[in-house]
C-alpha cells in the first residue's frame, strides 16, 4: 500500500460491506423494516452494537421503534429539545405529574418546562427503569475494571458524553435519563432490585411531540447482576407520523397531560 | 399561605463543633452557601414538614453535581438515610448523611416548578412560587443556569412509590425542630429552596422557616475520628 491509487484501491474494495451493527443508508433499505410501516417512509434506520451510542436528530410527529431481538439490549435514552436544547428530560418531573413511577404505553416524557417531549406509544416489554440511570465510569471501572468508550466495557456516561458531544453538547446538558428493555422494582422499604427483561422480541415506540435530540447508549443496567458485561444489539427505526392531538386517548387520558400535551401545541403553534 | 399560629422549633446543630454559619431561610425563600470539606451542614425542619428542596455541586467545578440516579444505584434504595453518600453524576462522594431524623428522606420527587405546576395543579397556578425559580435565582448568583438544574433531594419529604408504581409526595413524616445532617466530603455549593408548593397538601400548606446551620470538626471530633480509624486499621490487618 505504498501509493495512494493501492490505498484508494483498497479503501473502495471494501465498499457494499455488512456488519451486524450499522446504520442502513437509505433508511428503506433496512433489512428489518417494521411491520405494517412502508419501507420508504422510514428516515432511520440503524442496528446499534451492544456497547454502542447512537444519536439523531428527529422532526416533531417522528414514530420511533426500538427494538431488543435478544432480550439482552439495554437502552439508555436521554432527550433533549432540538430547537432549545437547554428544554431536556426532567425524569422527576416524568415519574411525579403522571403519578407512576413505571414507563409503559401512554406514559409521557416530560422535560423540566411542563411539555411532553416524546409519548411511550407502544410497549411490549414494560421492563423499564426511571431510577438508576445509566453507568458512571466509576460504576464500570469498579464493576468490571474498566469503563472508556474504547474499552470492552464502556460505561454509559462515556457513550452518552460523546453522543451528546456530536450535537455541540457538554455532559452539564445531560441529566438522568431512562434504560429501556431492563426493568427494576422498588420495594417497600425503597430497595431497588433487577427485574431484567421481558425476552427476546420486546419493542418500545415512542412518539415525538417536539423536534428532538435523540441520544442512545446501549450498555448493560448498573444492576444487572452478571459479573460479565452482557447487553444485545438495539434496533432502532423512525418514519414521520403525527404528534399526540385532542383525537388521541393519550391527550385525555389523566387531566396532568391533558394540559402537559396542551402546553406542548401551544409553544409549538407560537413558535411557528 | 403562613399562619401564625405554627409551633417553630429551632433546635440546634447536630453535629459537635464550631458553628461557622447559622442562617435562617424565610417561607418560599433561597438559600446556597459553600461548604468546606470536612464541615457538617446541619437542616432544620423549624416547623415541620417543610420540604427543603436541596441541589449539591462541586465548588471547583459545578459540571459535577448531585445525582439521583448514581446515589440511587451505589445504595441499591431510594431513599436517603443515615449512612447514605450523596453522589454526583460522577459517582463520586460529594456529602455523606452523618446524622437524621425522620425515617427516610426523598430523592425522586424533584422539585417543583411554575411548569410542573400548571401541570399539577392547573394553568391558574402558573403565577404560584416555585422551586425552580428559587434554584435559578440563587443558582445565578454562583453563575449556574437552567442546564444545571437537575433533580434533587428533599429533605423532610415523603414520597413513597407503592407496589404498582404509583408514586406521590404525601403527608410528611416530619416534625417542629426535625433534623438532618450533612457532611461534606469536598468542598460543595450547596443550594436550597424552601418551599413545598403552596398546593401541596404535605405541611397543611402551611409554609414555615428553615434553619442552616455549618459547624467546623473541633479539634476533638477530628481527635476522635482519626483514632476510631487508626484502630480500624489495626484491626484491618490483626
Amino acid at each position: 500500500m505504498d501509493t495512494v491509487f493501492a490505498a484508494r484501491q483498497d479503501a473502495r474494495a471494501q465498499d457494499g460491506g455488512i456488519a451486524e451493527a450499522m446504520p442502513y443508508l437509505p433508511a428503506a433499505s433496512s433489512p428489518f423494516v417494521p411491520d405494517g410501516v412502508p419501507a420508504e417512509a422510514l428516515t432511520w434506520a440503524e442496528a446499534v452494537a451492544p456497547g454502542g451510542y447512537t444519536h439523531r436528530v428527529v422532526a416533531r410527529g417522528t414514530r420511533i421503534r426500538l427494538d431488543d431481538p435478544t432480550g439482552e439490549a439495554c437502552a439508555h435514552l436521554f432527550l433533549l429539545r432540538a430547537d432549545a436544547p437547554h428544554e431536556r428530560l426532567n425524569v422527576a418531573d416524568t415519574v411525579k405529574i403522571p403519578w407512576q413511577a413505571y414507563l409503559g404505553a401512554g406514559h409521557p416524557l416530560l422535560s423540566g418546562d411542563g411539555r411532553v417531549l416524546a409519548t411511550i406509544a407502544v410497549d411490549t416489554s414494560t421492563r423499564h427503569d426511571a431510577f438508576c440511570g445509566t453507568s458512571s465510569d466509576a460504576w464500570n471501572t469498579a464493576k468490571y475494571g474498566d469503563a472508556r468508550a474504547e474499552s470492552p466495557t464502556p460505561s454509559g456516561q462515556s457513550l452518552l458524553t460523546l453522543a451528546a458531544a456530536k450535537h455541540g453538547l457538554t455532559w452539564r446538558d445531560l441529566g438522568p435519563g431512562i434504560s429501556l428493555f431492563q426493568g427494576v422494582q422498588v420495594e417497600a422499604d425503597g430497595a431497588v432490585s433487577w427485574r431484567g427483561s421481558a425476552g427476546a422480541g420486546a419493542a418500545v415506540e415512542l412518539v415525538a411531540e417536539l423536534p428532538l435530540i435523540v441520544l442512545i447508549a446501549d450498555v448493560p443496567h448498573p444492576l444487572d447482576p452478571r459479573a460479565q458485561y452482557v447487553v444485545g444489539p438495539l434496533r432502532v427505526h423512525a418514519w414521520r407520523s403525527t404528534p399526540t392531538g385532542p383525537g388521541d386517548p393519550a391527550f385525555t387520558s389523566s387531566p396532568e397531560r391533558t394540559r402537559a400535551y396542551l402546553n406542548t401545541i401551544d409553544d409549538v403553534e407560537a413558535r411557528g | 399561605m403562613m399562619t401564625t399560629d405554627s409551633v417553630l422549633d429551632w433546635s440546634s446543630p447536630l453535629a459537635d463543633g464550631e458553628i461557622v454559619r447559622d442562617d435562617r431561610v424565610a417561607p418560599r425563600a433561597s438559600w446556597s452557601a459553600v461548604v468546606p470539606a470536612g464541615h457538617v451542614l446541619t437542616i432544620v425542619d423549624v416547623g415541620g414538614n417543610q420540604s427543603a428542596d436541596c441541589l449539591i455541586f462541586d465548588a471547583a467545578d459545578p459540571a459535577e453535581r448531585y445525582s439521583v440516579p448514581d446515589t440511587i444505584t451505589w445504595q441499591g434504595n431510594v431513599y436517603v438515610r443515615t449512612g447514605t453518600v450523596l453522589r454526583s453524576n460522577l459517582g463520586s462522594p460529594l456529602m455523606t448523611v452523618v446524622g437524621n431524623e425522620i425515617d427516610r428522606q426523598d430523592t425522586i420527587g424533584g422539585a417543583c416548578s411554575k411548569e410542573s405546576n400548571t401541570l399539577r395543579y392547573g394553568h391558574h397556578t402558573a403565577f404560584h412560587h416555585a422551586c425552580r425559580e428559587n434554584f435559578l435565582l440563587e443558582g445565578a448568583k454562583h453563575g449556574l443556569g437552567a442546564r444545571d438544574l437537575v433533580s434533587n433531594l428533599n429533605w423532610f419529604m415523603n414520597v413513597p412509590v407503592e407496589a404498582d408504581g404509583s408514586l406521590g409526595i404525601v403527608d410528611g413524616m416530619s416534625a417542629p425542630g426535625k433534623r438532618v445532617a450533612l457532611r461534606a466530603e469536598r468542598e460543595v455549593l450547596v443550594v436550597v429552596s424552601n418551599c413545598p408548593q403552596m398546593n401541596n397538601p404535605c405541611n397543611a400548606f402551611d409554609c414555615t422557616p428553615l434553619r442552616m446551620i455549618v459547624t467546623a470538626p473541633s479539634a476533638r471530633t477530628v481527635e476522635a475520628a482519626q483514632t476510631a480509624e487508626a484502630v480500624e486499621a489495626v484491626e484491618a490487618t490483626a
